[in-house]
Formats: structure tokens, sequence, C-alpha cells
């Protein structure tokens, strides 16, 4: 017989997500345990030693593990249950036990049962009534990007030169070449440059850059490291170690311009191409994902089409500051605890209202309004393309009958790009009952003038 | 005569497009006469410091000895003067971290007399018993 362990809530993941969840789990009363992989808590925040975390949050300039520290410290401080080095291999739904069945009431969706290996216990069963995804997100590899020629050492994510950089105190090479203008490549273009490393500059397929322009400025301008756009990697050269890349100019659709190709020097090729929300253990559950965001399809507290199942963070969507991936933690554990609270009692959830994205939007999260969930719902939105001359962004509600009910919210921007996440606020109650939709606009100020 | 730059605010991730009047000071350097398309009063200090005297704050991580990690991140407590940037980072090669520390601890005093410390930006104890050997000492 396996042992099993007994909580309300279940939190998957110990980074900034899954700490602030633990926490508002905690704070609302549930008995918590914070299942992380790695041997201590903060997730990708550790080797974050760059500051600006916080700003939002604490109205300070924290460094990412300072950021974490403080979560770390106030989920210590609760004595929150954490289950370190341990390892999720499964999940699956139970219903109530034989015994319990009795008791249960009609609906009663069940446990979760999550089969889990660390070194101390050996393999052993956690159950809970609610579930929380903290499980952040992957990085993009070389083999999910299009490049020719080899795979000698020197060929590494920009998450992996960070860890080796800021964890082990590895420097990875002496002269880089960077593929894509992600925050994080940017990032490390500042790093290795200041940890005595050659950066030969950053290449960038897109005509515009994907990293926030705080960081062009402060990772690049700075120490004179050119960006070029519309420029890729096409080949890596090299057998046992990286010897030199070739670029090459692309044209709009990305393809190469022939004639372009120049060889660079560089023992290191680093690719910041680009973030995926971890979700193996969603769609195990049969989440459906949402292919704009690329994470499961939520309500304003981050429940799941499956009842019981909530997800935070950058598992959600790849998020650009840790302060909102901790306030969609924080409203996740919230919820998830009361929903452990109502121990299989008759779902309280309302009817579920989808959020449209018209035009001109990358992607919007929540996916979905709950009704039922009263006060206000926090939005996520991007837009797909750089509008300089500001836009107008509209949140209405639709009737059944197609026609807008009512506006739930409108707003100015003086410029909106699609590496800067935007947050707005609208009010559930405004929301009619019968509502259809709630749908986004996103209007260009030229096409107001016309 | 007076002359405008524009840069991006680095004070927070919202990124403003700054434009601020220099002009020379008549000591070699510039003075800050208006700063424009900031949205708080952080991006008007940035904008006016960036003129006069250009700032960061430099994070990175120390060397360690006897902790559980091998690497304590630190951040100066304020800017130093971007063109001493590569050289305060320098300065931090030769140094190791002794635990326990407390995140915020103060490592190094007034860093190269720039008027700004140096601090711990995490917790650093020391090494369990158990896990002694357990990591490979690449450093050492």
């Amino acid at each position: 017989m396996i042992p099993r362990e007994r909580r309300d809530v279940v939190v998957l993941g110990g980074g900034p997500a899954g700490l602030a969840a633990a926490l508002a789990a905690s704070e609302s009363g549930s008995d918590v345990l914070v299942v992380e992989r790695e041997e201590r808590l903060g997730g990708i925040l550790k080797q974050c030693v760059h500051d600006g975390f916080g700003l939002v949050r604490f109205g300070e300039q924290l460094a990412g593990p300072e950021y974490a520290r403080r979560y770390i410290d106030l989920v210590e401080g609760r004595r929150v249950a954490v289950s370190l080095e341990t390892f999720v291999h499964s999940v699956r739904r139970e219903a109530p036990a034989a015994a319990r069945r009795a008791a249960a009431a009609d609906g009663d969706p069940g446990f979760f049962v999550l089969t889990c290996v660390n070194r101390d216990r050996g393999v052993f069963e956690l159950e809970a009534r609610a579930l929380v995804l903290a499980t952040g997100c992957r990085e993009r590899t070389d083999r999910q990007v299009f490049i020719h020629g080899d795979r000698p050492a020197g060929v590494l994510t920009a998450g992996l030169a960070q860890h080796l950089v800021n964890i082990e105190g590895l420097l990875p090479g002496r002269r880089a070449v960077i593929l894509g203008s992600g925050d994080i490549g940017l990032i490390m273009a500042r790093r290795l440059t200041l940890e005595g490393m050659e950066v030969e500059g950053v290449y960038e397929l897109k005509s515009e850059p994907s990293g926030l322009s705080r960081n062009l400025r402060q990772c690049l301008e700075d120490f004179g490291i050119p960006l070029h756009l519309s420029t890729t990697v096409v080949e890596v050269h090299g057998k046992r170690r990286v010897e030199a890349v070739t670029v090459a100019a692309v044209d709009q659709r990305g393809q190469v311009l022939p004639g372009t190709e120049r060889r660079v020097a560089c023992d290191t090729l680093v690719l910041s191409v680009g973030l995926i929300p971890e979700n193996e253990i969603a769609e195990s559950l049969g989440l459906s994902l949402d292919p704009a965001t690329k994470g499961p399809r939520v309500d304003q507290a981050g429940e799941s089409q499956a009842e019981g199942v909530f997800v935070c963070g950058n598992a959600l969507h790849v998020n650009d500051l840790a302060d909102y991936v901790s306030e969609s933690g924080e409203a996740a554990g919230r919820a998830a605890a009361a929903f452990a609270a109502r121990n299989g009692a008759p779902a309280a959830r309302g009817r579920l209202v989808p959020v449209k994205a018209g035009p001109g939007f990358l992607y919007a999260v929540p996916q979905f309004v709950d009704r039922g969930r009263p006060g206000k719902a926090v939005l996520y939105f991007r837009s797909n393309a750089t509008l300089r001359e500001g836009a107008r962004f509209a949140a209405r509600a639709i009737g059944p009958d197609g026609a807008p009910a009512a506006t739930l919210l409108e707003k100015r921007y003086a410029a909106l790009r699609p590496p800067e996440m935007e947050r707005v606020e609208i009010d559930v109650a405004l929301v009619p009952v019968d509502a259809a939709a709630v749908s986004l606009e996103l209007e260009r100020k030229e096409g107001l003038r016309g | 005569m007076a002359e405008t730059r524009k840069f991006v605010c680095i004070a927070c991730p919202r990124g403003c497009p700054l434009e601020v009047d220099a002009e020379p000071d008549g000591k070699g350097g510039f003075a800050a006469l208006a700063v424009r398309g900031n949205a708080c009063r952080r991006g008007e200090d940035y904008g006016r410091a960036e003129i006069v005297d250009p700032r960061r704050s430099l994070t990175s991580t120390l060397r360690t000895e006897g902790a559980a990690e091998r690497r304590l991140p630190v951040r100066t407590t304020g800017g130093v003067p971007l063109g001493r940037l590569v050289e305060a980072a320098r300065a931090l090669d030769g140094l190791v971290a002794r635990p326990p520390l407390k995140c915020g601890d103060v490592i190094v005093n007034n860093l190269l007399g720039l008027g700004v410390d140096l601090v711990a930006t995490d917790d650093l104890s020391a090494a369990a018993a158990a896990d002694q050997g357990r990591k490979p000492a690449w450093n050492n």
C-alpha cells in the first residue's frame, strides 16, 4: 500500500506563483502543501539576480532572489508545509472513497490523487480537494527553431546560461552571439559582459525587438552591444565546440535574403527565442489549452474548466512581471481554498461567460468570467502589434442577442507594444447574468480620427 | 546651446520615452533643463540624472565558502556611475561570502568609495554536513 497524505490544497511549484498561491490559501484557512522539484523554494527567481522586481507589489526595485525571499519568509512564517526535491509522477481524480461516499454530497467531484516521489519517502501519494498548478514555463530550445549546421558544445538557452553564471558560478564561454531579443537574452547580454565575456551582438528575426524597452537601453545600449533586427542565425559551425555562426538578413516573412550571409566567430550561441507554459500535468487532466497563450483556459480566479484545478503564473501565460505572477497566484490560492472548504458540496460556480479578444490582441487572460465570483476581475492582455500612436481599449458585455449590453471599461493608452503586458480590472457585477460574452476591443488612435 | 536628448526611462518596466533638454554646464558636463514624456516623478528624476550623472545599480553574484550554495546574489544599494560599472563588477571578483548571511546584510561598505554599499539579496546558510561532497565543486 502506497502511503497517502491528505491536504486541502496542493500547490505544484514553489516559484513566485506557487508561493503566493500557498500563502493566500493558508491565510484563507486551508491546510496547504507546496510540492517543489528543486532543492529550495523561489523557482526561476533564484537565478534572476538582476533588479527591477517588486515595483508594483512593494514599490521597491528588488533583485529576483530578494523578491522570492519576501514570500518564502511569509510562507515559512505561517509554517506552510513544503515538500522539496519532490517530483510529481502523475495526477488522477478519484471518487470519494466508499466509506465516505454515503456522507458525500451529490455531484461531489472527489479528490485529486498525486503520485509523487522523493529521496526521503520514496513513492507516496498526496490527496487534495483542490489543485493549484504553478509549474511555470519552459524555454524554447534549438530544437524548436530552425538552424542548420552542427550542435557542438556552446549552444545553450539564455536561461541555462543564466543558471550556469548565477547559480553554478561558471562562465559558458568567451565570445557569445545571442539569438532572440527576449528579456532573458537582453539581461544575459549585460550579465555575460559584466562577467568578462564579449557579446558580439544580439540578432532578432523580427523587425521589432521582443524585450522591454528599458532592457534594450540598460542591457544593450549601456554596453554598446549592437542589436541586429530582421537578422537571424542560419547555421552553426564547429565540431566539438562552437567556432562560428552564419547570420543573414531576412525579409518580412522571415525568409533569408540570399547574399546577406555573414560568418561571425564565437564560441557560444545563446538562444532567447521564447517561453512556453509548462502544462504536462494540465494536459494529463484533460484541461483545454488556449492556442494563443499556450496555457489552460481559466476564469478570473484561475480555475480551469476542470473543477478544482486552478492555474496561475507563467503556467497560465508568460508574464513579463513577477508582480503579476504573484497576483495571479494569490487569486488562485484564495479560490482553491474556498473550493476545498466546500468539501465536495455542490459547486457554487456561476455561469462561465467567455472573454472574446477581438482583432488587435495577441491574447487576453482569463478566457472566462465566472458570474458567480463577485467583485473585480483582473484581465491581462497584449496587443499583437506596436501601436505607437496610442490606442483605445474597451471591454463590453455582449447580450444574448449579440448586441453590446453594457460597457465595462474604456481606457486610452499612449502606446502599446506586444512585449509589454497590460492589466485592467472590470467589475463582474456589471456583466449581465445572461451575457453571451465579454468582448474586448482595441482601436488604433488613427482609426478614431477617421 | 541646449540640445534635446531622447531615451527610454529605465525607472520601471513601463519604459516611458523621455525627451530631456540638456545644456552644457560650463564645467565640461551637462545640466538638465526640462524632462518630457515621463508618467511619474521617478521618470523626471531619472531623466535629469541621466544627463547630469548617469548611474546604474550593479547586480552580480559572489563566490561562497562553506555554504549550501555556490553563489550569493548581491546588489548595490544605489547607482554606480555608468562609466565605472565594469570596474565595480571586477572589484567583486575576489570577494568570498561566508555563511550565515541574511538577505540585506552589508557585504562591502562604500564599494570603491562610490558611496554605495554592496548587500546580499538572499540568505546564505551553511552547508549541511550531509550535503558535503554532494555537489561537484566547480569553484574550488
